[in-house]
């Protein structure tokens, strides 16, 4: 009995009328854990009842504690008939089971019907009392953290990064049981409500057994998500890298590392350890946590894994003892059911040695009708089988980590897509290296980790490359080989120098698809992935050279099943790496031979094509300087690159013919129009509307080229669905009327927030569901933050400099922790390409043999089409220019808060891990919250935009308030996972259910936190945030 | 000033989207949501929304809303306030925007009926001063508006009187709709209570200092009554009335003696009222009102312009002056001797009219027509005269005064405590 839950219930107020004779309630209160009820007295007669219970004690297992929720019940006292539900709330008490989280829960929760929305608010305090644990095979994981965030949290570092953790739970949905016939729609909702907070509750529990397995403290990058399908059932999913944080404590730490990035863009991370949360400052990372149990072990009872960087061009020849070593090392892992995945997008400094490029996998399934929820096997196997793909693509790329991974599903009918990606990479393992190796281990990360361009020095052999790519020298460092584009899902690393702007790019896609049943639909979709993929990055690529950059950073492609439709939407952010090549342009080719009128076409769409990179480099500030030859040249390049180098960038008709040589297929940047799809595909590339001036937008954490933001968030969501109306609907129709969605959503956008220019959206993601058959709905959330337009001029030119300046001691700095990854450390650059590096892969379980076949026969096409790294040309490289050295005090100046700081009980909320212009001092928890809206009154409530609206902004509020009775400020990586709308406007009824989670923390504005720096800063924040009753 | 009520006047933006919206009825009907689509298939929005977790609010689009302007004729105005130009923005999302905004202040409408929800609910993040400006506008009535309903019961706002109101002053019926809703809501809120009137509005509404004394007046109004419609009252504004409730407020209420007792600030003080039949004799006791005159004319004689037409009408004796306002001559009369007989046999006389103004003040008929009587005994022969301001301040200053030295009048204080307030409220009321 190893924890006591508290619970008070002290007043509520703004209650709905109950009783429509007296205009008034007689309320009371329902107090729920597990199988315990407790009730309060009824308050007669009032609308802000005054309850002011007892303690209501429950003992409790912690197991319980982490699996329930507490649920507290309102309802009106009726002495004749049953006692009517005003409605309920749900709280998760999971942020008291740990230390350094909340100790109390305190304040005024929204009272939630699913049928009526919030109708009032009742004040409630709960606390637990932990006792020690004395039984060793205990069942809970008390005290593991959970963090939505995918990079190492503020305040925290990391003393070991574990790897990867993954485990889902499956049972009927009660909205399918036979029961749900006879029950009520709110006993109904109220059912499903509870089973997924069980189910979550019971998925963290198990996550953080395994974390606990591992000898880990916390999960960081943490994803649950759902899914819906139907009739065969309800699956609650999660992954998540597991991770021993250590918290600062030391006030000359602690102060600095919750520094919002965009200081720490400005502060060099490895020269002053101090100043970064994410790191140790100790020099050897197995002794850093002494007296930790947690870390004493890592390397004795865990079989782990290194993933070595393989990553330099002469990797191939030089690395033969090394990967003897490994493989030694590693064998026994091959059997390891682990995968060296990490759901991280930024790192600590020196973890990331190089990326190879984005690797993913995509599976059809047939969901099968019932199971047994005791035996969620066949969703792990799917997933294994789809995390095993994504591994050897990582393989093929000469990495042997997958970063920035995630995984989701698109359900139709009983049809199932499972999507993974990730970005292969090379990461860092110089901690299990110690004695021999430990010294050309040392000597090969100098060599990787120059002037912040590493991560982009291919990983793989270039001699034996696993598909066509040109390599160039490093135009930042000049040593070691760039690929001319690279693709990633990760964000852009923080010491990565970048000559401009970043901005938005999307690629969207519509195909349609015959209406078909079971293994014939999942057929018909197999067959389709690969003609999407391919599009989708050929798409990508072409948008861009437009913008004339040379990179993508957060990747994220998202394929939607429909009935009669399949959508692909693929968003990143594009920027103009320093290191890679300058972009080729793009050149139209006309097929055909041609006549005057023809010709005269095709020159005048190739000027509006160069006007546009034109106008987008100056639009961008995309102006790397220019470098001679003789320098590029220096390091004797293998002879057809060499040629290319030397090649200007106008004279791309060679590039047409070089293409067609050595492929015999066309190259993404060369456009042959030779129908009219063709000509089509070239307008809607050039349909895209930059944002208004004073305008930039990413879907990244940290917009490439701006880090001077000010203070003023605005996180939004924003929802649209259209319905088509047309009988014979044409792709090139469909792919017009989404293409016209996307941007009129993001044009709406723009002017809607046009107040705050300058700005910039920042983590725009975009969510593409088919709800019906010629429904549309496009669910998107981003965060838009101003920034000062003065200060951005100077510093993308500091940062360059700056981070040039500490390359040399960069390079002598020793990595500062250990990272610990199960798995295969073999490289495989030997591997036949044909089978290992596709980026789709449709297969399996599900689907007839002879499709299979089909889809394999797309793997050429894939693999030269649609690769992650592509060709491109051309030269030019950053010359350090003497820039205005900049004071870390101007950098101080930029957050002016004008704000009205003051306003008690504001809860800000942010996709991003940061606030801008504030320190994060606490971390109170996760918040994961699942609520069902159903309306049997749609038109009475506004139409399905009102039902929507009023539903949102709900969410919103009960987020808000859990946070505020945590004690919290704001809500960091929060995100809205699910947004699943039905309607049926002819019965008047509509239902909606959202998921959303985030991590609960407390803030301190850096204006706030200088003026009393000499305090400490808890308390300071205690009087930001809003302060509930307590008593 | 007449600047006393500004809240009262719907401010005209400086911004062009809005200084638009006096223009006449919106014709333009603008396409439909996604008008800029292309040709291909149709595709119908079937949803479209916004929500910040701060909620946005667009305060031109919530004037437009204020105004009762439906969302087409909202994004008519707007559009021809040239936002699209300014913003290159299409029609379409220039719409979409607008139905995002009107659906937030209609779900925000319910929160402003009783303001201090607005402020404790959490659905709506709002910094405290939007908040502050959602209240403030929304309680903001037209003065076109207020001057039809001023004194008139609250309780029965039939939509044909509201549909005649609007039809005249040209303001929405919607908005029309609003400012009565407005108006009634407070009333009923504050009408019971005890306490000062503009404290409770305040608290209640939490509305500006400025508004919460205009929103006083009208409460005060609507419970008294007062009749402010007449033809001859037309030339007042709100602000004239409101200046003169405020003075009624705070000295002829119940809670100008006592504000502690369980009395309010709506009802006039009865008792008061009643005793106010005392100063009759000022004017049925002859040697009071010839030494009262005397004494008047002794202090101004020289100070004042129309010291004649004073001197004339003071006591002139007035045995109909009960007749309709009709009777009243138009004719100025001419200046001349002091002691020079009257040339108007119109029966004027101001102190006789004041002291049975207020005689009259017991019966509630009487009460409704204050401010007739006392433009027609006092506002109008002074007009008439050609009375300069100045010499009306100085005349009833003095005429206030020497009541003091009167040595048989006994009823000092409540002389003052009636004219304290009239000869503020006739000084407001005495301008054309």
């Amino acid at each position: 009995m190893p924890g006591k839950l508290k619970v008070k219930i002290v007043a509520g107020r703004h209650l709905p009328v109950m009783d429509r004779a007296s205009d008034l309630t007689d309320a009371f209160v329902e107090v729920k854990f597990g199988n315990t009820t407790f009730k309060t007295d009824v308050y007669l007669k009032s609308l802000n009842p005054q309850w002011n219970s007892e303690w209501f004690k429950f003992e409790v297992d912690d197991e319980d504690l982490q699996d329930e929720p507490l649920q507290i019940t309102v309802l009106d006292h009726d002495t004749y008939s049953a006692n009517d539900a005003i409605g309920k709330v749900y709280i998760d008490i999971d942020p008291l089971l740990y230390s350094e989280a909340a100790t109390v829960i305190s304040g005024w929760f929204p009272i939630y019907d699913t049928i009526h929305g919030i109708r009032g608010e009742i004040n409630v305090v709960v606390k637990v009392d932990l006792f020690n644990d004395l039984n060793r095979f205990r069942q809970s994981s008390c005290g593991v953290k959970f963090f939505c965030t995918t990079s190492i949290p503020k305040c925290y570092r990391a003393v070991v990064i574990h790897g990867f953790v993954e485990e889902l739970v499956v049972n009927e949905d009660p909205e399918y049981q036979w029961i749900d016939r006879i029950r009520t729609p709110r006993a109904s909702n109220e059912a499903r409500q509870r089973l997924i907070s069980l189910m979550s509750g019971e998925l963290q529990r198990k996550i953080g057994l395994k974390v606990l397995e591992m000898r880990g403290n916390a999960v960081v990058g943490y994803l649950q998500c759902f899914d819906l399908e139907g009739e065969s059932g309800l699956v609650v999913r999660a992954i998540g890298t597991a991770c021993t944080l250590d918290k600062l404590s030391s006030p000359a730490a602690f102060l600095p590392a919750c520094n919002s990035p965009s200081k720490e863009m400005k502060e060099s991370p490895l020269v002053h350890p101090p100043s970064h949360g994410c790191r140790s400052t100790h020099n050897s990372p197995i002794h850093t946590a002494t007296g930790s149990r947690l870390t004493q072990n890592f390397s004795v009872s865990v079989p782990t894994l290194i993933y070595t960087g393989m990553g330099s061009g002469s990797a191939g020849k030089e690395g033969g003892p090394f990967k003897a070593l490994l493989r030694q090392q590693t064998q026994s892992a091959l059997e390891q059911r682990e995968f060296p995945f990490l759901t991280l997008t930024a790192f600590p400094p020196g973890l990331l040695v190089h990326v190879g490029g984005v690797v993913s996998a995509r599976s059809v399934k047939l969901l099968d009708r019932i199971h047994n929820p005791d035996e969620p096997e066949t969703r792990d196997a799917w997933w294994a089988e789809i995390r095993q793909e994504i591994k050897s693509h990582a393989k093929a790329l000469g990495c042997h980590a997958v970063v920035g991974y995630s995984e989701s599903t698109s359900i139709c009918e009983e049809v199932c897509i499972l999507s993974a990606s990730g970005t292969a990479a090379v990461l860092n393992p110089r901690f299990l290296q110690e004695g021999t190796v430990e010294g050309s281990l040392e000597q090969r990360i100098e060599e990787n980790l120059p002037v912040g361009c590493g991560f982009c020095h291919i990983p793989y052999d270039e001699l034996n490359m696993p598909f066509p790519a040109h390599l160039t020298y490093c135009y930042n460092c000049r040593k070691q080989k760039v690929p001319d584009v690279l693709f990633t899902t990760i964000d852009l690393p923080t010491d990565a120098v970048v000559v401009g702007k970043g901005c938005l790019i999307q690629a969207r896609l519509c195909r349609l698809k015959k209406k078909a049943q079971a293994e014939a639909n999942a057929t018909a979709i197999s067959n389709l992935l690969p003609f999407m993929e391919y599009e989708v990055h050929t798409q990508l690529m072409n948008k861009l050279k437009l913008k004339g950059m040379n990179a993508l950073f957060g990747l994220r492609i998202q394929i939607t099943v429909g009935e009669n439709m399949l959508t692909g939407l693929a968003s990143a952010t594009g920027v103009y790496l320093a290191a890679l090549p300058t972009p080729g342009g793009i050149q139209i080719a006309g097929k055909t031979p041609s006549d005057g009128s023809y010709e005269q076409h095709i020159s005048h769409m190739q000027k509006r094509i160069n006007d546009t990179i034109a106008k987008n480099k100056e639009l961008y500030e995309i102006n790397p300087p220019e470098v001679s030859e003789e320098i590029i040249g220096s390091p004797i390049p293998e002879p057809r690159q060499r040629s290319r180098l030397l090649r200007s960038q106008s004279e791309s008709s060679d590039e047409v013919t070089e293409l067609d040589l050595s492929h015999g297929k066309k190259d993404a940047f060369v456009l042959e129009i030779d129908d009219t799809d063709a000509v089509e595909d070239v307008h809607s590339l050039l349909t895209d509307v930059p944002p208004p001036s004073g305008f930039y937008s990413c879907n990244t954490e940290i917009m490439p080229g701006i880090n001077n933001w000010t203070s003023e968030i605005q996180m939004f969501t924003s929802v649209r669905v259209v319905r088509l109306s047309s009988l014979n609907l044409t792709n090139q129709a469909l792919n017009k009327n989404f293409n016209g969605l996307c941007e009129n959503l993001l044009k709406s956008l723009y002017f809607k927030l046009r107040s705050m220019t300058p700005c910039c959206l920042c983590h725009v993601n975009f969510t593409v569901s088919l709800p019906e058959d010629e429904l549309i709905q496009v669910t998107v959330t981003a965060v838009a933050i101003t920034f000062d337009k003065n200060q951005a001029l100077q510093t993308t030119k500091a940062h360059v400099e700056k981070t040039l300046q500490r390359a040399s001691a960069d390079s002598e700095e020793p990595l500062q922790f250990p990272l610990e990854l199960c798995s295969d450390s073999m490289p495989a650059p030997a591997f036949p390409a044909a089978k290992e590096h596709l980026e789709s892969t449709s297969s399996n379980s599900g689907t007839p043999a002879a499709q299979r076949d089909r889809c394999s026969s797309w793997i050429e096409l894939i693999k030269l089409k649609a690769q992650t790294i592509r060709r491109g040309s051309i030269k030019t490289t950053v010359t350090v220019e003497k820039a205005s050295p900049m004071s870390d005090g101007n950098f101080r100046n930029r957050s002016a808060p004008p704000c009205a700081s003051s306003t008690v009980g504001v809860v800000k909320m942010t996709p991003l891990s940061f606030i801008p212009g504030a320190k994060i001092t606490k971390y109170l928890g996760i918040i994961n919250m699942f609520f069902i809206r159903e309306t049997t009154s749609l038109r009475e409530e506004g139409g399905v935009s009102g039902f929507l609206h009023a539903f949102i902004a709900e969410v919103f509020a009960m987020v808000r308030a859990h946070v505020a009775a945590l004690g919290g400020n704001a809500v960091v990586s929060y995100i809205m996972k699910q947004c699943v709308f039905m309607e049926n406007p002819s019965k008047n009824q509509a239902q909606c259910l959202i998921n959303v989670s985030g991590d609960a923390v407390v803030f301190v504005r850096e204006s706030d936190l200088e003026a009393m720096s000499t305090q400490q800063p808890a308390v300071n924040c205690q009087t930001s945030c809003p302060g509930e009753v307590t008593t | 000033g007449p600047s006393l009520a500004p809240g009262a006047r719907s401010e005209i933006s400086a911004l062009p989207e809005v200084a638009l919206r006096l223009l006449a009825r919106p014709g333009a009907v603008l396409a439909p949501a996604l008008g800029e689509r292309g040709p291909g298939i149709a595709m119908t929005s079937e949803l479209d929304i916004f929500v910040g977790n701060t909620t946005l609010i667009d305060e031109d689009v919530y004037r437009l809303w204020l105004d009762g302007y439906s969302v087409n004729d909202a994004v008519a105005l707007r559009v021809r306030s040239g936002i699209l130009e300014q913003t290159g923005a299409t029609a379409g999302v220039l719409q979409s925007d607008t139905m995002d905004h009107y659906r937030t202040f209609h779900m925000l409408e319910r929160l402003l009926h009783a303001p201090p929800k607005l402020l404790h609910q959490l659905i709506f993040q709002i910094p405290p001063s939007r908040q502050a400006l959602l209240i403030e506008r929304y309680y903001t009535f037209d003065e076109a508006f207020v001057r039809e309903v001023l004194g008139k019961k609250l309780s029965k706002g039939t939509k044909k009187d509201l549909d005649d109101i609007s039809a005249k002053t040209g303001i929405t019926l919607k908005s029309c709709r609003r400012q009565f809703d407005n108006f009634k809501r407070v009333f009923k809120v504050v009408e019971e209570m005890r306490g000062s009137l503009v404290d409770n509005i305040q608290q209640h509404f939490l509305l500006s200092d400025r508004l919460a004394r205009d929103y006083a007046a009208i409460v005060f109004f609507a419970n008294n009554r007062f009749e402010t419609g007449k033809k001859k009252l037309q030339y007042l504004s709100f602000g004239d009335f409101a200046f003169c409730a405020e003075l009624m407020i705070q000295n002829w209420t119940l809670g100008a003696v006592d504000s502690q007792m369980d009395d309010m600030d709506v009802d006039l003080d009865k008792e008061f009222l009643q005793d106010l039949k005392e100063l009759k004799v000022l004017v049925a006791d002859k040697d009071l009102l010839d030494l009262h005159k005397s004494l008047v004319c002794t202090a101004l004689r020289g100070k004042l312009g129309v010291f004649s037409e004073m001197e004339t009408n003071f006591k002139v004796c007035d045995p109909v002056q009960a007749l309709p306002p009709k009777v009243l001559s138009a004719q100025p009369p001419a200046s001349g001797a002091e002691d020079r007989t009257p040339k108007i046999p119109a029966p004027q006389n101001l102190s006789r009219g004041l002291v049975n103004v207020a005689a009259k003040l017991t019966h509630n008929k009487d009460v409704r027509d204050l401010f007739v009587d006392l433009v027609e005994k006092f506002v109008e022969p002074c007009r008439s005269d050609h009375w300069p301001l100045n010499d009306v301040r100085l005349f009833l200053n003095q005429y206030s005064a020497s009541v003091h030295s009167l040595d048989g009048f006994r009823h000092q204080t409540l002389w003052d405590r009636y004219m304290g307030t009239l000869r503020g409220c006739l000084l407001r009321l005495y301008h054309d």
